[in-house]
């Protein structure tokens, strides 16, 4: 045995190396994946057998269930809305990229938010938004509008939502074009502002290409965290006013755990579905990093 | 550097900048500063309805006091139980699969490296079923470990992720040097590969810290009630025992948030090393 191994040594390491990491991934991330596609072709309530129904799940969550589609123009809205974070990101680590005394502090607190747990950031906002205490009130007040009471209005809450989860997202991204500003080749401005380039122009032209890597990241995580949103949901509507602002992963949530019985082989057919939105993301953030390793090596 | 330093811009220019950060800084954190405000009134501001003005009182110790004497303190204790175990499998898990990728070519490596990454972009929401009967089935549901298992198993993609691309850019000379000499490869690792990947450790370790902290779905798929329970899930439950007392509420927040900002504050460069993937650097 330690012989074969003595000789064989340079093809064996690494896959005694992989073995650990393997096994649990695939015993908790991709199984898992696989089950879900089968559990949704059954119906099951998590306790008893379950029975084989075919497509029906895909057949009912499509074409007759109206809170399924509120779910899925809600997580449209949350890809459109959260994207709004990297435009406000460059725009913070603009103004924040500067040498002047105490900087270093400034930006540490702008990014602040994003340490904070989602579940947090969803009681501060609650408690923002309130309509009787709230400083979001209190300042819309001043100019002679409101109350309103954001959280409890079906047509607003969503986006209310949206807003508080953009806070942490957006000092996300200023983090990661200020670690992209750093990086930008000195020469090249310098060269462009000899050309008479500044302002808007020097930064569409000059900069912004050279922050093509922080701006790839930046589109990733946020389009994951978009499609992820439940945290916020959870603590600051549950999914109301009247289910206005359940997205996919918490509509199957609800589903699957609800207090009315569970519906697992439901709630599999909600997650097979928000993975195969995922997968279209998947797809191309993974044949943009291969084209990137193809010209790595 | 874009844009033009502030200090080649004129006196006032600068005055400007420098007057507008702490005020812009103010209205970013407003929500935040509000609840810190919150926090040291008294119940009788609420009730009189003194929601802005100066607190009639500073109850700071009182209502943090009074945080302490709840089951906060013990919820506070079981995310530390399931974070710190989380953060050292994870980073080991991943250390030694990013050295087989990073180090060694063979068939399959491009792929498997792929589908790490790809798992960790899934929603892990659609995993929730499956991982949620298998903790049963293996009579972990409602335990501290079975929170672990599942999060050391869903961040080595990440990990795994970060610590290849690290690995690659290590000079491959050392390895060379080191297996000319006739070391084993376990050994190579060791002792030559490890010590250099002290920063991406460092990093992995405080950004990991960080999302099983605030991690809180997993918490209410996994767990259930005081013994298990991280913060996160703990909080709602708190504030459910705290109904409408907001100055409670409040503290209560602020402490749950407080070991995330901590490690952030003290272990910044490390923080931000990680989050930017090593890829812009």
């Amino acid at each position: 045995m330690y012989s074969w191994y003595k000789r064989n040594q340079i093809a064996a390491t690494p896959w005694l190396f992989l073995i650990p990491a393997l096994i649990m991934f695939a015993m908790y991330v991709i199984y898992p994946i696989l089950q879900s596609f089968n559990l949704s072709l059954y119906k099951w309530d998590g306790l008893g057998d379950a029975e084989y129904v075919g497509l029906a799940n895909y057949e009912k969550l499509l074409l007759r269930d109206r809170a399924f589609e509120i779910s899925m123009w809600n997580n449209a809205k949350w890809l459109a809305f959260y994207l709004l974070a990297i435009p406000g990101g460059l725009f913070i680590a603009l103004f924040l990229n500067q040498t002047v005394r105490g900087i270093r502090l400034y930006k540490s607190l702008f990014f602040f938010p994003f340490v904070i747990s989602q579940i947090v950031v969803g009681l501060v906002f609650t408690w923002f938004y309130d309509p009787t205490f709230g400083l979001f009130n209190a300042i819309i007040g001043v100019v002679g509008l409101g109350p309103v009471n954001v959280l409890g209005d079906p047509q607003l809450a969503t986006y209310g939502i949206i807003a508080a989860g953009l806070w942490p997202q957006t000092a996300y991204c200023m983090i990661l074009y200020l670690t992209g500003l750093n990086a930008v080749d000195p020469e090249q401005i310098e060269a462009a502002r000899l050309d008479g380039a500044k302002g808007m122009r020097m930064l569409w032209h000059v900069i912004l290409p050279q922050l093509r890597p922080a701006t790839f990241i930046a589109f990733v995580v946020t389009i994951i965290g978009a499609l992820r949103s439940f945290d916020l949901i959870s603590i600051m509507t549950n999914g109301g006013p009247f289910g206005s602002t359940r997205v996919l992963s918490f509509y199957m949530f609800e589903k699957s755990l609800s207090e009315y019985g569970f519906k697992m082989g439901y709630g599999a057919a909600i997650a097979v579905v928000l993975f195969l939105l995922m997968l279209i993301f998947i797809g191309y953030f993974l044949w943009r990093m291969y084209q990137d390793e193809k010209g790595g090596h | 550097m874009f844009p033009a330093p502030i200090e080649k811009a004129s006196r006032g220019a600068r005055i400007t900048y420098q007057t507008m950060l702490p005020f812009v800084l103010v209205l970013w954190l407003a929500p935040l500063i509000a609840v810190a405000l919150f926090s040291v009134r008294p119940a009788a501001d609420f009730t009189a309805g003194n929601y802005w003005g100066l607190p009639s009182s500073w109850e700071f110790i009182a209502n943090y006091g009074q945080v302490f004497t709840s089951s906060m303190p013990r919820y506070i204790l079981n995310s530390f139980m399931i974070t710190i175990p989380t953060v050292i499998g994870a980073v080991a898990l991943s250390a030694m699969a990013g050295f087989a990728l990073g180090v060694y070519r063979f068939r399959g490596n491009l792929i498997l490296f792929f589908l790490f990454i790809a798992g960790n972009f899934v929603p892990f929401q659609i995993l929730m079923i499956p991982v949620r009967d298998l903790t049963l089935d293996m009579g972990l549901y409602n335990t501290k470990t079975g929170l672990v298992l599942f999060h050391v198993a869903f961040q080595t993609g990440f990990c795994t992720l970060f610590m290849r691309n690290f690995i690659r850019a290590l000079p491959f000379d050392l390895i060379e040097a080191a297996r000319v000499e006739g070391i084993a490869e376990w050994r190579i690792f060791w002792f030559v590969v490890l010590p250099l990947m002290k920063p991406a450790l460092a990093a992995l370790a405080v950004l990991i810290f960080t999302f099983i902290w605030n991690d809180y779905f997993w918490a209410v798929v996994l767990t259930q009630g005081e013994a298990a329970q991280p913060v996160t899930a703990g909080i709602t439950s708190f504030n459910a025992q705290f109904r409408a007392m907001y100055h409670l509420m409040s503290a209560g927040s602020i402490i749950a948030a407080l070991p995330p900002v901590a490690m952030f504050f003290l272990m910044q460069k490390h923080f931000i090393a990680g989050l930017t993937l090593g890829a812009v650097k």
